[in-house]
């Protein structure tokens, strides 16, 4: 295999993670033993709707490649219905990335609940994956952050 | 004298990017703002008024003063470099160039900004006299000429050809490297006169241009102060910075700190009079309300700056406050409510 | 206008109402300004004309701070600003006395500047009450006219129609001058190839000079203080950095007042650069009435407003990678 003489491009990419499922739920991924990869950095919020729409342009400003947002299912909010909220802001709110020319795809929303440690796994491999072949952000990115 | 067509203009404009950095007013989305130019510029100079001064140029809205770097427990500081090359700003307006003084007063007084006298020194100004002045044009009232722009190069745009003469040593430069494609216009001062006396007449029509200042000095500085007037006149103010953001001589800055995720940057901006934020201390603010933010405006430009500057206003009559207020309140209004209150 | 002056004059005589927020006369042919009136001779300067573009709204949050009533101006689509600001507890209805006043598309002076009009001396033809739809221009250098249609501002060609959503009484007529798709242009950059809309977005915004003259003018900009101002939070840049301070600026506000948000188009108005503000606010009344069903802000006080709402079958978020 012929090695790669440039430097490999390393994604980073925030996760959002409720406090409740998704987070438990990460949490369960590690106890049983199922990887993903490392350039995830997960934060953990109260609630899904929590998430303010700067916390998301924030993380892009500041470097981040992707930002993706779990919470628990709808119908299962710890606080009843925090995710319809956060559910009908980010639709909106990714709606306008798509408008000003963000590719699709660098922000993502999935419902994992705490029982779902296989889901997450899966979920972020897969995002990872996705944020790999969009490679780095750069309509997002604020230069001033640049080494 | 010197002249060159103007279809030969953008020959010219590449003959200066040659060797100088050229800013000029450029169309962007419907709007002639000034920018550095480059091959293709949608360069307008048909425009007689930016949006935006071109104070730009030598004192940017943002600039970097310094980054801090951290690496582990290192910390190194990086001093942004001085403006070290040479560059052009062509098509300035009479009242640009003069709001460019105006600025050196501030800046190049003691303490000297060594980032602004860096420009300074390696700016060149072409100004441009100004062909058909506008209704919201009070240049006059400041004593400026604007059929006659006081600057490096002053320039006349008259039947299809720039007229170019140098008035100072870097004009005499830069006329010196562009020398090859300039044409002598000796014995054609006739035609450049014609167009001040046609220039000079319309300034005579514009409905601002005997606006009187009487009354506005150092002198008059409490009763102007006191009066109750500002009460009454910054009501529709929104309290936006548009008319302290488009003006050539406005010079407030705040210096604000932006953090990197692995350092910091130092920058300073262009701040507004306007804004709720201004002249924050550790105290809170010493102008709490609106009205007294907007007095303050109107003051420094027409009382506390010619009481520091042997009279100088630091307000040069272009009009694009007038232009551009969301609540349509500005400098000209201001005054004509104080000469209504004296009568 | 003599009607309403006449009017005015009588509901101050009679106490009713303290002062009356209306125009005053600028010193330019096309420059009123909003103002108090309190005085029977304060009326020598009360204007209402076509150049009265104003929102007068947004005023009355403070206005309803004042002791006493105010008589405020509303033209059709300033009261559905007010029924928003009403249902937001930004403004006090009994502190109002709203006369709506008629209206045929305002005017847009940077339009008729636009058509290289200028040194302008006089306008006539902008008057309530001229019949006619040309403006005729006095100017330093000539005689200039100008189609009424062609110099109206961009929000009066797609008009939400000439009736008053609240008012205690109206005075004069409207017509409705809408002539365009609301939402034409939002297409024709949600059809663009993520490179063109990322550029078209660019080249707009680097004209942003943050002068914030857009949020200052909005009525649904209500915020005692803006997160943008706020000197606690980092968020608060007053950089002119083209990256992506003026994105985030104009996406965190406008996401701020969707679902609030009239499209009384006042943004795009005031803008000094002429940035089309309009665009985000419009994408986003376009979304919500897709995804949510057609909502109108400002329409009723009753109506529960689409992001403080929810039902259980809402779209996914995943559906903006999947339609077209």
């Amino acid at each position: 295999m012929p090695i790669e003489a440039k430097e490999e491009f390393r994604p980073k990419i925030v996760a959002f993670c409720c406090n409740w499922c998704s987070y438990a739920g990460a949490d369960l991924a590690g106890s049983s033993r199922l990887t993903y990869p490392a350039d995830v950095k997960i934060i953990r919020v109260p609630c899904s709707c929590r998430v303010n729409p700067m916390f998301i342009l924030r993380a892009f400003e500041k470097g981040a490649d992707g930002v993706i947002l779990c919470g628990c299912h709808p119908g299962d909010c710890h606080y009843s219905t925090g995710n319809y909220y956060a559910r009908r802001r980010m639709t909106l709110l990714f709606s306008m990335l798509d408008y000003i020319g963000v590719e699709n795809g660098r922000t993502r929303v999935e419902w994992v609940s705490a029982a779902e440690g296989v889901k997450f796994s899966a979920t972020m491999n897969e995002f990872v994956e996705k944020i790999y072949s969009l490679g780095k952000n750069v309509r997002l990115e604020d230069l001033r952050c640049r080494n | 004298m010197y002249k060159i067509a103007k279809e030969n203009l953008s020959a010219l404009f590449g003959k200066i990017a040659e060797s100088r950095e050229l800013y000029l007013p450029v169309n962007i989305s419907g709007q002639a703002n000034f920018a550095a130019w480059s091959e293709g510029s949608a360069v307008d100079l048909d425009t007689l008024k930016t949006v935006k001064s071109p104070k730009d140029a030598f004192f940017p809205q943002s600039e970097n003063l310094y980054t801090v770097k951290k690496d582990g427990k290192k910390l190194s500081v990086e001093p942004e470099a001085l403006k070290d090359r040479d560059f052009v700003v062509f098509g300035m307006k009479a009242c640009d160039v003069q709001g460019i003084q105006v600025l050196d007063k501030v800046f190049l007084a003691d303490p000297v900004d060594t980032f602004y006298a860096a420009r300074r020194a390696h700016g060149t100004i072409v100004a441009l006299a100004c062909h058909e002045p506008e209704e919201t044009c009070f240049c006059k009232v400041f004593g400026i000429d604007c059929a006659e722009p006081a600057a490096d190069v002053a320039a006349w745009m008259v039947d299809g050809e720039l007229y170019w003469k140098a008035l100072t040593e870097k004009g005499e430069a830069l006329t010196e490297a562009v020398q090859s494609l300039l044409t002598s216009a000796e014995g054609e001062e006739e035609k450049i006169e014609e167009e001040k006396k046609a220039i000079r007449a319309i300034v005579e029509k514009l409905p601002y241009s005997h606006l009187s200042l009487e009354g506005w000095n150092g002198d008059s500085l409490k009763e102007k102060f006191d009066s109750p007037l500002w009460e009454e006149l910054y009501k529709p103010c929104l309290a936006c910075g548009t008319c302290t953001f488009v003006c050539p001589t406005c010079q407030c800055y705040d210096i604000k700190d932006y953090d990197t995720g692995h350092g910091v940057k130092r920058y300073r901006c262009w701040d507004s009079c306007m804004y709720s934020d201004f002249t924050m201390m550790a105290h809170g603010n010493n102008r709490t309300s609106q009205m007294q933010r907007f007095r303050q405006r109107f003051m420094h430009k027409l009382v506390y700056f010619p009481a520091n500057n042997d009279g100088m206003y630091s307000c040069v009559g272009c009009g694009r406050c007038v232009e551009k207020c969301p609540a349509a309140l500005n400098i000209v209004k201001v005054i004509k409510s104080f000469q209504k209150e004296g009568e | 206008m003599q009607e309403l002056i006449k009017r005015a004059k009588e509901l101050l005589a009679d106490g009713t109402v303290v002062r009356v927020l209306g125009w005053k006369a600028g010193d330019l042919p096309y420059n009123p300004e909003p103002a108090y009136f309190e005085k029977e001779e304060d009326f020598r300067d009360f204007v209402y004309n076509g150049f009265c573009g104003a929102n007068l709204s947004k005023y009355m949050i403070e206005a309803s701070k004042l002791e006493g009533k105010t008589m405020v101006c509303l033209k059709p689509c300033d009261t559905y600003s007010f029924n928003q600001l009403l249902k937001e507890h930004r403004v006090d209805r009994e502190k109002a006395y709203i006369v709506g006043v008629g209206c045929k598309g305002k005017l847009d002076i940077e339009k008729i500047k636009a058509q290289g009009i200028k040194g302008i001396q006089a306008i006539s033809g902008a008057e309530l009450t001229d019949a006619g739809d040309v403006l005729t221009i006095q100017t330093l250098y000539g005689e200039k006219t100008c189609a009424y249609g062609d110099a109206m501002l961009e929000r009066c060609h797609v008009c939400k129609g000439k009736e008053h959503r609240i008012y205690d009484e109206i005075i004069g007529e409207s017509k409705d001058t809408k002539d365009a798709d609301r939402f034409e242009e939002v297409k024709k950059i949600e059809a663009m190839s993520p490179e063109e809309k990322f550029a078209f977005f660019q080249k707009e915004l680097s004209k942003c000079i943050r002068c914030n003259a857009c949020r200052n003018v909005c009525p649904a900009c209500s915020c005692r203080k803006c997160v943008f101002d706020s000197n606690k939070f980092d968020s608060s840049q007053k950089a002119n950095a083209d990256s992506f301070e003026e994105k985030m600026f104009h996406i965190i506000r406008a996401f701020h007042v969707a679902g609030r948000c009239t499209d009384c188009g006042e943004c795009s108005r005031v803008c000094p650069q002429g940035i089309p503000l309009h665009l985000f606010n419009r994408k986003f009344i376009k979304d919500i009435d897709e995804f949510y069903g057609e909502y109108q802000a400002g329409e009723d006080i009753e109506a529960k407003g689409p992001l403080t709402d929810f039902t259980f079958g809402d779209v996914e978020p995943s559906i903006v990678g999947k339609r077209g």
